[in-house]
Order: C-alpha cells, then sequence, then structure tokens
C-alpha cells in the first residue's frame, strides 16, 4: 500500500480494524498471561517464603524480665526486694525532632545535664526501636506531668520497671551487696542474651555471687508490630523464669543487735552456726545504705563514703585483716599439745618477760609492770589470764613451720571459701613465706611474735569465727556459708568434705574448759561478762597491737593518734556443753578485749539464746 | 451545533422511538462496572484500616460517576465525534491551569482546586486523547496518511509534554499510550510502527539523560534491585511483593492481611490497592479481578466491532485498550515487573478524578453501543 491508497469501502476498513483488534487482543492475552504467571510464582511457587518474610516483618520477639530472685534471713525476713520504678525513655525513631523533643521535656520535668549526657551515652549503642532511658525512678508528680502532656510527646514513653530495694538498708550492705547497671567492663563479660531483659547487674556481695541463680532466665513475648514499630497486640508469650529466691543463714535480729551495739564503731563480727557452718550474722560498721547504688550514686555521697576515715565501703568481717593477738593461743595450744611440745602438767614461771638469747630486747608479757603472771603457770592458766611468756616459750618450741601447717587446718592463711567474692587470706607466716615476701631470712624473734598473735600475722574476723567454730567442735571443718537454700531446695556442699582436724579428744576438752574458764572464772580476762549467765560461754580475749612499741617504753593511749590505739578482739562459742554458734569480734581501736570487745560479745549472744529460746517456747 | 445535533436525532423516527424507550443502558457494562466498584469499595475500606470516611467519598464518587455515565450514554455517538476538539481544549487548558494554579503534593503539582473537589487533569487526558484522535482520524482517510499520523502526533504530544512538566513521567507515557492505540486501530502502516518503534528505542537513552528526574531514574533501578535500599526506595517493592505472596491461593481474609493493616504497605488503598488484594483474597481473588476486567474490556471490543462508524470503532477500541493497558501496567508496577509510576488500578483505587474519567469513557462506549449494528436491528 502506498501514501495515497486508502479505502473507501467502510466494509475494508472494518476488516483492517478487526485484523487490529486481533492482533492487539493477542498481544494483550499473552501480556495477561505474563502478569498471572508474576501473580502465580508470587503468590503459590514462593508463597512460603513471603509468608515467612511477612511474619518477620510484623513479628517481633520482645524480651520479658523476669523479676530477680529475692533474698530472706532465715526466718523469711525480707532482705532484697523488687519494688516498680518508672523511666522516662526515648525511642529515637518515634521522635519527630529528638532534641526538641528533649528540650520540651526539660521545660516538664527536671532532668538534668548528666542525665541528657548519659542519654546521649546510651543513644550511640542503641538498637532501632529501642527504648533508651532519660531519666530513672520518676516521681508520681513527674509521671502525671508526663501523662498530661504525651499527646505531644511523641517518642517519650515513660516504662514500669521492677528495681531492687533493700528494706533493711545498711544493715546488710557488706553481706548482700547491692545490684547495680551494668556498666562497660562488665557488659563484655556477659553474655549479652541473657541481659536483654535487665539493666543491672550484681555488683557485690550475696547479689554479685549469686548472680546467675538470681538472675533468672529471660522470657520472651511474640508482639504484632506496624511498620513504625508501635506494638499492636501480643501473639504469645513464652513466661520468664523468676530468679532463685535465696534464703540465708543470716538471723536479721542478731545481725540487727549485732549492729546496735557496734554503733558507728570501726568493728566487724561473724557468727557462725557450728553445725552447718551457715553465717548467722556478719556485720562490718560502719555500713552504708546500698539503695544509693542501685540507681547510681551521686558524685558527692559516693565521695562523701569514699572520703570517709571510717571506710563504710570496707567489708571488714573479710577483707579487714588484723593481728589477731592472744584469739589464737587456744589454737597455738592444742597445737603444741598435739604435737607433743607441752603436756597439761607443764608449767612455766612468768617474770612479766622473755629474754630470747643473743637478743638485748627482752619480750614483755602484757601485765608485765605488775611483774608477771607469776610461777607455776599451765597451759589453762595461760589461757585463762592470756599469759604470753608461756606461749613465747611453747611458740619457739614448736617452731613457726609446724604452727604454720597446724594453723591452716584451722582455716588461718587462707580463704575460708565463703560465698562471696573478694575474701582475704590473711597472712600465716612461714619461713617460706618471709623468704618470698620479704626476702628475709626467719628469726626466732618472728617465731615469738607470731606465737601470740601478733608480728607478721594476720587474720581476717572470718577466718577467726572460722577458726573458732572448729574448735568449738572437736575438729570439724566446718566451712562458713552464707545462702541455705535456693528456692527452698537446700545447697549442697561442693562435695569436698574434708578431714577433721587431727587432735586428740582429752585436748579438746580440757581446752573448751580452759576457755569456759576465761569467761567463767574470777581470774578469766573475759570475766566480767560471766556474770548472771544462764548458758555456758567458751572465750578467749585478744588484744592486738596496731604499732609495736619498744620494750622500754610505756603504751601510753594518750600519747598516740586513736586510730593507732590497739584493737580489741574476742572469740568465743557457746554453749560449752554443746556449742551451737561460734563468734570473732573486732573493734578496730577498742583497746581491751576484756573491756570492750568482750562485753559487746555477751549482748549478741544473750539476744542469739533469748531469741532460740523463744522459738524454742513458740514451737512447744 | 450542538442544538442541530439534537435537532437532528429528535426529528429521526427511530430517534423519536429510542426516546420514548427511556434511558439507554448497556447492561453488561453497568453491572461488570458496578461489581467492580463495590469489589474497590471492600478493598478501600480494608486497606484504610477500617476507615468509613473513604468508602463514603468514594462511593460518592462511584455514584457520580455512574450518573455521568448514564448522562453521556443518551447523547449520540456523533455528539462525542464533533464535541471531541472542545472536550480535548478544555483538557488541555486544564493541564496549563495546573501547571500555573495547581496544588503542589508530594513535590508534583497535579491537581487543580475547584472548591468543591480537587481535578486531576492528567487523569481526563486519558479519556480526552483517544477521544480527540478517534474523532480526527475517523474524518480522514483510512489507513490515515503520514500528514494525518503527523498532525496526530502533535495532538498526543500537547497534553503528554504538559504532563511530563508536573512532572508525572507514567501518566504522560500511557496518555501516549492512549493515542497510539487509536492510530494502531485505525491501520497505521507497519513501516509508522516499526519507524515509531526505532524512534521510542533511540529516544530512550535521552529520555532517560534528559527527561527523567533523578527520583524517576531511581524508581528505575530500584526495580532492578529493590534489596539494594531496602527501607529506603526498595521498600515500596520489597513490602507489596511480600504482601502479594504472602497472600496465597485463597488470602488471609478480609481485612486480615498484615501487610496492609500495619501499615508496612506504602499507598494501600491507591496505587498499591491490588496487593491489598491479593493478600486478602489471594490468587483467586486477582484471578475473578482480571476475570471481570476481561469481560469488560472484551464487552467494549464487542461494541467497537459492531460499531457502524469508523469513530465508533476507533474511541471503542481504544478506550478498551487504554483500560487495558492501565490495568496491566499496575499490575506489573505492584508486583515489581515495571518501576513504580503513578497509575491507579482503574476503578478499585481509591480516587474521584480517575473513577469519573473512566466512567465518563464507558458512557461514551454506550452511547456508541447504542447505534451499533445489534441495537439498530433491535429497533
Amino acid at each position: 500500500m502506498d501514501e495515497d491508497s486508502a479505502f473507501v469501502d467502510d466494509t475494508e476498513m472494518k476488516r483492517l480494524f478487526s485484523r487490529r483488534v486481533f492482533f492487539a487482543s493477542i498481544l494483550a492475552v499473552l501480556m495477561g498471561i505474563l502478569v498471572l504467571g508474576r501473580y502465580f510464582d508470587l503468590q503459590v511457587n514462593r508463597h512460603q517464603d513471603f509468608v515467612t518474610q511477612s511474619d518477620n516483618n510484623r513479628v517481633l520477639m520482645r524480651p520479658v524480665s523476669p523479676p530477680r530472685g529475692l533474698i530472706f534471713d532465715r526466718n523469711g525476713e525480707l532482705l532484697a526486694d523488687n519494688q516498680p520504678t518508672f523511666n522516662l525513655t526515648i525511642v529515637n525513631e518515634r521522635s519527630n525532632n529528638l532534641e526538641v523533643l528533649i528540650e520540651d521535656l526539660q521545660q516538664l520535668i527536671n532532668i538534668s545535664t548528666q542525665d541528657v549526657a548519659q542519654f546521649r551515652e546510651r543513644l550511640k549503642r542503641r538498637k532501632p526501636y529501642q527504648n533508651i532511658p532519660l531519666k530513672y525512678n520518676l516521681s508520681e508528680n513527674e509521671r502525671s506531668i508526663l501523662a498530661v502532656n504525651s499527646f505531644r510527646l511523641d517518642g517519650a514513653e515513660v516504662l514500669a520497671k521492677l528495681k531492687r530495694y533493700y528494706p533493711q538498708g545498711p544493715l546488710f550492705a557488706h553481706v548482700i551487696g547491692y545490684v547495680g547497671r551494668i556498666n562497660e567492663s562488665e557488659m563484655r563479660n556477659i553474655d549479652p542474651s541473657l541481659y536483654r531483659g535487665t539493666d543491672f547487674i550484681g555488683k557485690l556481695g550475696i547479689e554479685k555471687y549469686y548472680e546467675s541463680a538470681l538472675l533468672g532466665k529471660l522470657g520472651h513475648e511474640h508482639v504484632e508490630t506496624n511498620a513504625r514499630g508501635r506494638v499492636m497486640r501480643s501473639l504469645g508469650k513464652e513466661d520468664p523464669i523468676p530468679g532463685a529466691n535465696l534464703r540465708l543463714y543470716l538471723d536479721a535480729n542478731l545481725q540487727r543487735t549485732a549492729q546496735e551495739v557496734l554503733q558507728d564503731r570501726r568493728a566487724a563480727f561473724v557468727a557462725i552456726e557450728i553445725k552447718t557452718g551457715g553465717i548467722l550474722a556478719m556485720v562490718s560498721t560502719p555500713s552504708y545504705d546500698p539503695n544509693k547504688f542501685v540507681l547510681g550514686i551521686s558524685q558527692t555521697d559516693y565521695s562523701e563514703l569514699v572520703k570517709s576515715k571510717n571506710q563504710p565501703l570496707f567489708n571488714r568481717a573479710i577483707r579487714g585483716q588484723y593481728p589477731p593477738g592472744s584469739t589464737i593461743k587456744p589454737m597455738f595450744g592444742l597445737i603444741g599439745l598435739q604435737n607433743k611440745n607441752i603436756t597439761t602438767e607443764h608449767v612455766i614461771d612468768d617474770p612479766g618477760f622473755f629474754i630470747l638469747q643473743g637478743v638485748e630486747r627482752p619480750w614483755r608479757d602484757h601485765n608485765s609492770d605488775k611483774g608477771g603472771h607469776g610461777d607455776g603457770i599451765d597451759l589453762a592458766q595461760a589461757i585463762i589470764e592470756s599469759c604470753d611468756v608461756y606461749f613465747y616459750n611453747m611458740g619457739l618450741d614448736i617452731g613457726i613451720e609446724t604452727l604454720a601447717s597446724f594453723s591452716s587446718m584451722f582455716g588461718l592463711g587462707q580463704v575460708t571459701g565463703i560465698d562471696l567474692h573478694g575474701e582475704q587470706p590473711g597472712i600465716m607466716p612461714s619461713k617460706l613465706w618471709k623468704k618470698h615476701t620479704l626476702g628475709e631470712t626467719w628469726f626466732d624473734g618472728d617465731t615469738i611474735n607470731v606465737s601470740i598473735g601478733q608480728g607478721f600475722m594476720l587474720t581476717t574476723p572470718l577466718q577467726l569465727a572460722v577458726m573458732t567454730a572448729r574448735i568449738a567442735s572437736r575438729g570439724s571443718h566446718v566451712v562458713p556459708k552464707l545462702v541455705d537454700s535456693k528456692n527452698d531446695v537446700n545447697i549442697k556442699n561442693n562435695g569436698i568434705s574434708l578431714m577433721p582436724v587431727d587432735i586428740q579428744a582429752e585436748y579438746w576438752t580440757y581446752m573448751h574448759k580452759a576457755m569456759q574458764n576465761v569467761v567463767h572464772t574470777p581470774q578469766g580476762t573475759a570475766h566480767r561478762i560471766g556474770k548472771d549467765l544462764d548458758y555456758t560461754i567458751a572465750g578467749k580475749t585478744g588484744t592486738a597491737q596496731v604499732i609495736s612499741i619498744d620494750a622500754d617504753e610505756e603504751y601510753d593511749k594518750t600519747q598516740i593518734d586513736q586510730t593507732q590505739w590497739d584493737h580489741a578482739l574476742f572469740i568465743a562459742f557457746a554453749p560449752v556443753e554443746d556449742p551451737e554458734i561460734a563468734i570473732a569480734l573486732i573493734v578496730e581501736n577498742g583497746e581491751h578485749g576484756s573491756s570492750t570487745a568482750a562485753p559487746i560479745a555477751r549482748v549478741i549472744l544473750d539476744s542469739y539464746f533469748n531469741e532460740v529460746e523463744k522459738n524454742m517456747l513458740v514451737g512447744r | 451545533m450542538y442544538k442541530s445535533d439534537f435537532v437532528r436525532q429528535l426529528q429521526t423516527p427511530g430517534g423519536t422511538i429510542q426516546l420514548r424507550r427511556s434511558i439507554k443502558v448497556d447492561y453488561t457494562l453497568a453491572v461488570i462496572l458496578l461489581i467492580l466498584c463495590g469489589m474497590g469499595l471492600l478493598i478501600i475500606y480494608s486497606a484504610t484500616g477500617q476507615s468509613v470516611f473513604y468508602v463514603r467519598r468514594q462511593l460518592t464518587f462511584i455514584l457520580a460517576g455512574f450518573f455521568i455515565m448514564i448522562l453521556f450514554a443518551q447523547f449520540p455517538q456523533r455528539f462525542w465525534e464533533r464535541w471531541a476538539l472542545i472536550v480535548y481544549l478544555i483538557g488541555v487548558i486544564a493541564l496549563i491551569g495546573v501547571l500555573q494554579a495547581g496544588i503542589e503534593i508530594n513535590g508534583a503539582q497535579r491537581w487543580l482546586d475547584l472548591k468543591f473537589t480537587r481535578l486531576q487533569p492528567s487523569e481526563l487526558m486519558k479519556i480526552c486523547v483517544p477521544l480527540m484522535i478517534s474523532a480526527y482520524i475517523a474524518k480522514r482517510k483510512i489507513p490515515p496518511s503520514l500528514k494525518h499520523v503527523s498532525a496526530a502526533v502533535i495532538l498526543i504530544s500537547v497534553p503528554v509534554l504538559l504532563v511530563l512538566r508536573q512532572p508525572d513521567l507514567g501518566t504522560a507515557l500511557l496518555i501516549s499510550a492512549t493515542g497510539f492505540f487509536v492510530l494502531f486501530l485505525a491501520g497505521i502502516k507497519r513501516r509508522y510502527l516499526i519507524g515509531a518503534f526505532i524512534l521510542a528505542m533511540a529516544a530512550l537513552p535521552s529520555l532517560w539523560f534528559f527527561v527523567m528526574l533523578d527520583y524517576q531514574k531511581q524508581r528505575v533501578l530500584t526495580l532492578l534491585n529493590p534489596q539494594h535500599d531496602k527501607l529506603g526506595a526498595g521498600w515500596n517493592i520489597i513490602q507489596s511483593t511480600t504482601a502479594i505472596g504472602s497472600g496465597g491461593w485463597s488470602g488471609k481474609g478480609w481485612t486480615q492481611g498484615t501487610q496492609s493493616q500495619l501499615n508496612f504497605l506504602p499507598e494501600s488503598h491507591t496505587d498499591f490497592i491490588i496487593a491489598v488484594l491479593a493478600e486478602e483474597f489471594g490468587l483467586i481473588g486477582v484471578l475473578i479481578l482480571c476475570t471481570l476486567y476481561t469481560v469488560l474490556i472484551a464487552r467494549c471490543l464487542y461494541i467497537g466491532l459492531n460499531s457502524l462508524t469508523m469513530f465508533g470503532r476507533l474511541m471503542a477500541g481504544s478506550v478498551a485498550y487504554t483500560f487495558f493497558i492501565f490495568v496491566i501496567v499496575n499490575l506489573c508496577m505492584v508486583s515489581g515487573l515495571l518501576p513504580v509510576v503513578g497509575a491507579p488500578l482503574p476503578l478499585i483505587s481509591y480516587g474521584g478524578t480517575a473513577i469519573v474519567t473512566l466512567f465518563a469513557g464507558f458512557g461514551i462506549i454506550m452511547s456508541i453501543g447504542n447505534e451499533s449494528k445489534k441495537s439498530r436491528s433491535v429497533s
């Protein structure tokens, strides 16, 4: 057909049109098949893939925090609780303008620049659609202000969370410890998947030692979210498993009594239930309020605690290392008897001092100014009156190596294995120890010092309590522990049942009697607390020198700073016939075990036995 | 002009009878259109999160459109042939008006504010252009000569260039397609077709470099690799294919589509509405829709094939294919076969101008149908 040829006949035009319609329709059908093929491919062949993808789109797994395990004392008194707290959080994706939002919030409630700075830090390591806390612990007033204004605060959300609360305040701070926000170094050492639901981790004390038990297991909630991440509905959840509730051996009442009678002295007290090794009380004064640490302690509060001369943050009970003084005399006496260096009949004469051949300086007895304890002093009297010269002689005779190896069986010079972190091992010196640490050779003079619990020797109050419990139990391997049961299931010993201390039965009896007489006879150094006792106490006082005083100088407390005064110590167990409780008490710079430490111990023991009696009456 | 049309019509004996038989309606078209609009309302209700507001507005447009269709069907076909130029010019003026005083939404000027409603003149052009070209070509020699083809191309180009300036590349291409269908059906010579094809291929690079804006190029690139920017440019297409695919054979149920109900799906009640249908009613829903569309298009072609005039044939045929190409482009776009262009799904997507324009187009086809072989033999 050329340019000018055109149809005039309508039939031909119609035929051409029909051909074109036919041709176009074939094309259209082909295109239609192609498109429907695409839909078939998407909806039938790849259906499952897209179902998965659409579910991934909308279904989000949200962690559900397990409540942290509660901590109770032996009578069920609550020591660590969880309380709801309200935090202001921001989801960056949902805010129109973060800066404007923060400014708006600051105009409504008090948000410090420090809060904002910390918020920005957290913002850097957030995940999309994560709630980033801006301010913790909103007051009721702040919450209502935010609620009223919520319509113009897109992206800000108030979230309720559980916060640790210690209802007893400072009373158990050193035992329970506290939780705090997970810091960066902790973040590196934990499995983050376990901590999706919480910002807190045990920092100290039982909270730290039993972290994994207290933490609980994270639950998950499957929620349907829309494209902006807002939760539309819950599709079911896997409940979190709450952290295990811990029941301690601790007796809150005994702890309270000890705390009350120690007041603000720098002191530590440990009481052990002999049959179980359970810690009945563990006090280190002064203490601090652990609640302040939970949400982050303020800088001023913290520096006040750190700068305080009394070191309230210092757990003296397990970390304080003190010369034990005369409190180790019963143990050394037992070692001397068992090692046959002395017998129960062996006596010495005490002129008030002791002279080692070749050493000019004499070792004094503590009552050297009264001319010593006199002649014919046997072991019992040396214990009752705390005669140093007897132990100088005996210690030299036993030798440091035997003293050290036997002492370790009583738990000295090593950690006791209590369920707390940070326990100090103290020092039970030996020749090797001196060589290693000081690079010097051992002198007999060193042995003489150690024989009355001075010199290089250092012990923690907990070690002294363990030693006392092992003496009281006639050598049982008492291991101290705080936690009795998790979720009412007893915590088993870790399987190590060590051999008891091998000392002949009559020596135990002899020593128990001697220690009883420390309290119950007028000559006893602790006879003051023996009055009006309706139970028996076996004890030993100690006075530990903080500074060494030259032999020819007098100890004059008015001449020296109070922080250099002697420490007052007392160990005891009771009742003597069937020992239940062993205690160790140290009052820093308390001067005399007999006048300062022992009376305090008496009050605590009275409280213990009164309560036992009360419980027995109730039990009936 | 317009008076004489009526006078002549009324004077013919057949016309008087037809008038006495009152309203002339093509029931096949009317029923299918109403079913499709009903489906559209159901899906709009679901896609807007059970909003009665949108449904009510859309229903208003449908009723208005239906009224216009019935009204237009009453006019004789020659009326449309004669008034085509005027309608076309009104459309072009409206397009110029948009560029001068249009409302800007999302960076594109597409709407004219008529106080009581908003008008999208580019939608109107989808019917004005085939009407104009059909009327122009039908009066000329068939098949059209080069001169007339060139004149037709100019007539097509004017609105296309105006729409391009909005900018709206997708609609511009669709409008040129509508004009092209008329020329094709009019029997335009194969060498022109081949020439046009070569020209189009040659124009593609210049289209890419000179005409297409960055966001338009982005859409094309996104089509090739939607995963490249999942949360940005690729989002729409990933979410819509997910919605379609997760629907399966029978769908998740009405208002139960998670992709659409939870707002993962963009533009779910307008351009992407097929994804809602596919998600909630499955492939079965898509097939039912396509069947209805096929019947509708077939009916239009049937009317065209039976028309006694060249204008009637060209107009009915080109509207049928125009309608077809809208459907195909939308289905391809949403399922990731074509780049995202602003093309609603005819009769289903929410949007007033589009609905009314389509009904108007079907009104003209009905008026053509009234004077077909069939209707004449009946009368």
